[in-house]
């Protein structure tokens, strides 16, 4: 049994909690969780896979693997690709149903909002509208199969 | 490491920075270094306090009140047109409106000047240097005119091209509108020489001084400008004040902006009259309070005298130019001999972002981006810079703040 979106979560907070809340070993953390990210064909950068909102660019690829959403992205700015790396650890590989109700407390709790700024957190906002419209879209999917 | 000899200056720079409240700061965790003033520059207490002091003592609405405030306020406001007209040395203060700001100075012209005056056919000249709200405001009256937008190639040094602007000059040019300095790149403009040779065609030409105001000297009527724009926030002065001077023959042939009060004479449902210049274009209750303390932005500049700040800035520029030169993977973008005090660059292998970002980690307030001028971005082939931008109160030891901060992402982002 794999860990819960809860259980990633509280791992995350955890990891970020070490960091006493600086903010260049905060922005370091994030880019080394950027280079953890699974790679992203190429091919798969295309306009429609582009998450609107963000200041810098991401891409965004969700395959639907048996009953389970498979979430790739990439990012030309180091640190957009490391929260987005992070979405993918708490989101890829769930059904559906639990990507759109998943509640997504770490952002509060890590800072993430304080530490991204607003412009940032908008485009992190899109990142996550973005992957519950994928959850949505796949839910029929799934219930049709 | 620092070679503060390079710098010699009759100002007392810690006495200066002692009159901007916001400079003593930490941001996280360090002590900031603000370097963003081509954005907006920041607010000595002269200027704050007379906000302040408008609020508390004086705050009316100005002109038709007869009570004592009024006549304060009305006095205030009036004394900042003033100080406008000697700033700029224009003819007369009735040749000074207030606007919100640059962009919306720039848009009264494209509105009440172009419609009025623009045809089919016709053609309006900007620069590959301008900044988005030098370009958009005329391709939408050109645009529904039917006239053309041309703009001056930039050449590889950030300067622009005089001899493809003369070939670009015809008997369709109608108006030429470049800016005196760019905001991307900090390249001083040859306003004088552009305006005489447009002139010679029988156009007319606004300049957009947004950048210029608070680093040159400016004298329109030298200059024989025939608009001339900028913003009271990018030289120590309050947000939501803009100024844009016209010279008399030409707003008085221009149609009102918009309607309401203060604009009119007489209004009846059949016909209303307009006010005389510049209260035709002031329409509705202006930005009383920041236009009031805008004057001591103006006292400021004076009193610390605009060539002693161009002559600091200058040594600034010139210091951290050689000393981003000095580092591998650094590219200015930007190098025409006459630069304002900005300079913008990439670094191979970096995302401005992230070196932002970073940046602001270390307490550096850098801007990164487009800088609202996407074409220019196109013409150098890159998606935007990180730009630093100097005022009077920035020092050479926050420059080495800067490049050492630069040096130590550098170094942690490419390993
Ligand atoms: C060259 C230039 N023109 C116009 C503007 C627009 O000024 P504002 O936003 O104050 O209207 C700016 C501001 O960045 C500028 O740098």
């Amino acid at each position: 049994m794999s860990q819960s979106i809860q259980d990633v979560q509280n791992e995350i907070i955890e990891e970020f909690s070490m960091l006493d809340g600086d903010m260049e070993m905060t922005i370091g953390y994030v880019m080394e969780l950027g280079e953890t990210l699974e790679p992203l064909e190429e091919e798969k950068k295309t306009e429609e896979n582009i998450v609107k909102g963000c200041q810098s660019k991401v891409w965004l690829d969700a395959q639907l693997q048996g009953d389970k959403i498979h979430f790739k992205a990439d990012s030309n700015t180091a640190i957009t690709k490391g929260l987005v790396s992070i979405l993918v650890r708490i989101l890829s590989g769930r059904s559906p149903k639990e990507i759109v109700d998943a509640d997504l407390f770490f952002i509060d709790k890590v800072g993430l909002n304080r530490f991204i700024g607003t412009q940032r957190s908008n485009g992190l906002g899109a990142m996550i509208k973005q992957m519950k419209i994928y959850g949505l879209a796949f839910a029929t999917q799934v219930k049709s199969q | 490491m620092s070679d503060t000899s390079v710098v010699s200056t009759q100002l007392d720079i810690e006495a200066i920075r002692a009159e901007f409240p916001v400079l003593h700061q930490q941001v996280n965790g360090k002590p900031l270094v603000y370097f963003d003033n081509a954005a907006t520059n920041q607010k000595p207490l002269q200027v704050i306090n007379a906000l302040k002091h408008h609020y508390e003592a004086d705050n009316a609405n100005i002109h038709r009140g007869i009570h004592t405030l009024a006549e304060r306020s009305t006095t205030a406001f009036e004394d900042t047109r003033k100080a406008v007209q000697t700033f700029i040395n224009a003819n007369e203060a009735e040749e000074i409106i207030f606007t919100k700001g640059t962009t919306e100075s720039i848009n009264l012209v494209a509105s009440s000047w172009g419609r009025k005056f623009l045809q089919s056919g016709d053609e309006i000249i900007v620069s590959g240097l301008e900044h988005h709200s030098n370009i958009v405001p005329w391709q939408l009256i050109a645009q529904e005119k039917g006239a053309k937008v041309r703009a001056i190639p930039v050449m590889e040094n950030g300067d622009l091209d005089i001899a493809a602007f003369s070939q670009l000059l015809s008997d369709k040019t109608r108006l030429v509108a470049v800016n005196h300095a760019s905001n991307s790149l900090g390249t001083i403009n040859p306003v004088k020489q552009i305006i005489e040779m447009a002139h010679a065609r029988g156009a007319k030409v606004l300049i957009d001084g947004a950048q210029a105001s608070s680093h040159l000297p400016i004298d329109v009527q030298q200059l024989n400008a025939d608009f001339y724009a900028f913003s009271a926030h990018k030289m120590y002065g309050p947000t939501g004040v803009g100024i844009l001077y016209g010279k008399r023959s030409l707003l008085e042939k221009m149609p009102p902006y918009q309607g309401g009060g203060e604009m009119i004479k007489e209004v009846s449902f059949e016909k209303t009259t307009f006010n005389d210049i510049p209260y035709k274009f002031e329409a509705g209750t202006p930005n009383i309070a920041d236009v009031v303390a805008f004057k001591a932005a103006i006292d400021f500049i004076n009193r610390v005298g605009k060539e002693h700040i161009a002559q600091y800035e200058e040594q600034l520029l010139t210091y951290a130019t050689s000393q981003l030169k000095n580092i591998e993977g650094v590219k200015i973008i930007g190098e025409a001999l006459h630069k304002v005090s900005v300079v913008s660059f990439v670094v191979e292998g970096i995302h401005h972002f992230d070196l932002g970002m970073w940046m602001d980690a270390k307490g550096v307030a850098v801007r990164t981006g487009h800088h609202c001028t996407q074409p220019l971005m196109d013409r150098f082939c890159i998606e935007g810079t990180t730009r630093a931008s100097f005022s009077v109160y920035n020092t050479i030891e926050e420059i080495d703040v800067f490049i050492g901060a630069l040096k130590d992402i550098i170094k942690k982002l490419k390993p």
